[in-house]
């Protein structure tokens, strides 16, 4: 990244369960374009940091910042209209819908059809439900499931359907989307898809903040991380310099696997 | 692509309610004047269900004071028109915005709460409405009723007959079922069912969940409330008994009955209800002499827990599987995307 943009900073963020702290001064800044990580060891509040910044759980205290604009204490709904979106870890796609309609809906706040409007079927509101589903079937192509748009949503296999949640979250627009833990429970072809999809959005310009396990996936993609062990950030940078450090080596990799991580990166 | 390709996902085509319409539109030239009665007091509760069943089915709010809106209505025209004169058109304006305002002030606080806090809210809500009609003798007549409604006009045609009261209601019900599937079939449509379909995803597109709930209700509100001021230009005479909490009950039975999750099983609901209930009159006191008058709610209680056990989406799925059994479903051929999808695989990870 030559150009560096700030997109999202996170300032000493905090989260206190009563005695329990699960998330503990954190600190990072993600530039536009980014793909940006945050790992750690289960339990280390990496979901608990997620959910502070995208509206989830409010925080104890710190602040998270979205191109200048203060995100803390603002509802979900309201962090989705500033431009962030996001996909689940245990997917939520509507079940109640199909594929096409689910991606419609991402498009919820860019368009402007109201009550009335829509009651009366303006002119306009068909105009704008046109657009909004030819940009519905751009994104399910962009995702590669444009042949399953017109199946209800819960009959897509595990892997389809978190491609979904991530056209869901693109048809918007949005300057950063939040991936949490994009690639539990997708087989090998899956995550290859998915890393090839975000690979694709991100040379269009996206920016992506995600919390994930597997490590194999962090290490390959991303361009910066955090590593946080304890609800403490232990660790910052690229991918190279995480392997080399000896607080993240010891906390989370362990000798043998740091030496076989040397090899993926 | 344009407006046909709509078509792939919503089915907003008119052809069905208009054979629907035209075909009831022509009872009058061979029903008598019992049928068209039964079939007015059947678009009544229609239109009240067309809302109701946005609210319930969509929204997922209950209300349990839906006839307080109705007799909102009732009283508003009956007063405007009977004791002030002025036009009934108007009365039906103003009752509507009346009728709106109360649900804006009834729904802000209790759409801030999760669950069915509405429910109570709107029981609590009918009870006090009720007691205000029936105390507040100066305007509203008291336990006595409000006499001499007169009927509605339109450019010196009066609704008098059974049968033009029969097409001025069912035109309402018309305007209100094409006005809500339009509703149901856009940006709106989708944000309230993706409240169902995953609460914390909705939030996470940016759907402003109070917003479209408070909308709604405040929609069904109206739609109660023209129900009602047309209801007491029909009967001309109106009394609070009308509008208790058994009504209320009783609307939201149709609204289950007939389906929460389809428009149409509003006027399937209401059919079923007013049939039912007519049947019951007929027959029941013919094998039980000694009955008292309150056989009808337990028999529609009976009913209610009958359908939610054993068919929880109502009668409307019922009758689409009956048709599905006729015709072949159409569906719509998968498109020709999957040929250009697959040709940029490959290059990443290799």
């Amino acid at each position: 990244m030559t150009n560096k943009e700030l997109i999202l900073s996170v300032e000493n963020l905090t989260k206190v369960f009563g005695g329990v702290i699960a998330v503990d001064n954190v600190s990072f800044t993600i530039n536009k374009g980014e793909i940006f990580a945050v790992i750690g060891p289960n339990g280390a509040g990496k979901t608990t940091l997620f959910n502070m910044i995208t509206g989830v759980l409010p925080s104890s205290s710190g602040n998270v910042y979205f191109q200048g604009k203060r995100l803390t204490r603002k509802k979900p709904y309201q962090i989705a209209q500033a431009g962030v979106t996001r996909t689940f870890q245990n997917l939520e796609v509507f079940d109640n819908m199909t594929v096409i309609e689910n991606v419609m809906t991402g498009a919820h706040i860019t368009m402007k059809t109201n009550i009335l409007t829509a009651g009366l079927r303006l002119p306009t509101v068909v105009k704008e439900e046109v657009y909004t589903m030819e940009k519905a079937l751009q994104c399910l192509k962009d995702v590669g499931i444009a042949e399953f748009a017109y199946e209800m949503a819960d009959k897509l296999p595990y892997g389809s359907q978190r491609l979904l949640e991530i056209a869901r979250a693109a048809i918007s627009n949005p300057q950063l989307i939040l991936l949490d833990e994009p690639m539990a429970g997708l087989n090998a072809e899956e995550s290859r898809q998915l890393v090839e999809v975000i690979l694709k959005m991100r040379a269009k310009g996206m920016t992506f903040l995600f919390v994930e396990h597997d490590m194999e996936t962090v290490m390959s993609i991303s361009d910066r991380l955090v590593v946080v062990d304890n609800g403490v950030k232990i660790g910052e940078g690229t991918p190279e310099e995480i392997y080399k450090n000896p607080k993240v080596v010891a906390a989370y990799l362990g000798d043998d696997e740091a030496e076989e991580g040397v090899v993926y990166a | 692509m344009n407006k046909k390709s709509l078509k792939l996902i919503y089915n907003n085509s008119l052809v069905g309610p208009s054979i629907f319409f035209a075909l009831l539109f022509c009872i009058p030239l061979v029903g008598s004047n019992y049928t068209l009665a039964i079939l007015t007091m059947i678009g009544f509760y229609a239109l009240v269900c067309i809302g109701l069943t946005m609210l319930t089915g969509y929204a997922g709010q209950i209300s349990l004071g839906h006839a307080a809106f109705y007799g909102i209505g009732a009283y508003t025209s009956a007063y405007m028109t009977a004791t002030l004169g002025l036009s009934p058109w108007l009365a039906i304006l103003v009752g509507a915005f009346i009728s709106a305002l109360v649900a804006l002030l009834i729904g802000i606080p209790t759409f801030k709460l999760k669950g069915y806090y509405l429910a109570l809210a709107t029981l609590g809500f009918g009870i006090i409405v009720y007691t205000a009609f029936k105390e507040l003798t100066s305007i509203t007549g008291g336990s006595n009723g409000f006499f001499g409604i007169p009927a509605i006009q339109l450019f010196g045609f009066e609704f008098v007959t059974d049968q033009s009261f029969f097409y001025l209601i069912w035109l309402f019900v018309f305007i209100a079922l094409i006005f809500s599937r339009n509703i149901i079939h856009s940006r709106i449509g989708r944000g309230l069912r993706s409240i169902e379909g995953s609460e914390i995803a909705a939030d996470a597109v940016g759907v402003n969940l109070m917003k479209y709930k408070l909308q709604i209700f405040v929609i069904s509100a109206i739609f109660t409330s023209i129900s009602g001021s047309l209801l007491a230009h029909y009967v001309s005479f109106i009394n609070p008994t009308l509008f208790t909490a058994n009504t209320s009950i009783y609307l939201l039975i149709m609204v289950i009955i007939g389906g929460v999750n389809n428009i149409w099983g509003a006027i399937v609901g209401s059919a079923t209800y007013v049939l039912l209930g007519e049947l019951l009159k007929h027959f029941v006191p013919v094998f039980f002499p000694n009955i008292g008058g309150e056989f009808e709610i337990v028999f529609f209680g009976l009913l209610l827990v009958l359908t939610l056990i054993y068919m929880p989406n109502g009668l409307v799925p019922q009758f689409m599987k009956i048709a599905g059994k006729f015709q072949k479903k159409e569906r719509p051929a998968p498109i020709a995307f999957t040929i250009d999808t697959q040709a940029t695989g490959g290059e990443v990870n290799d």
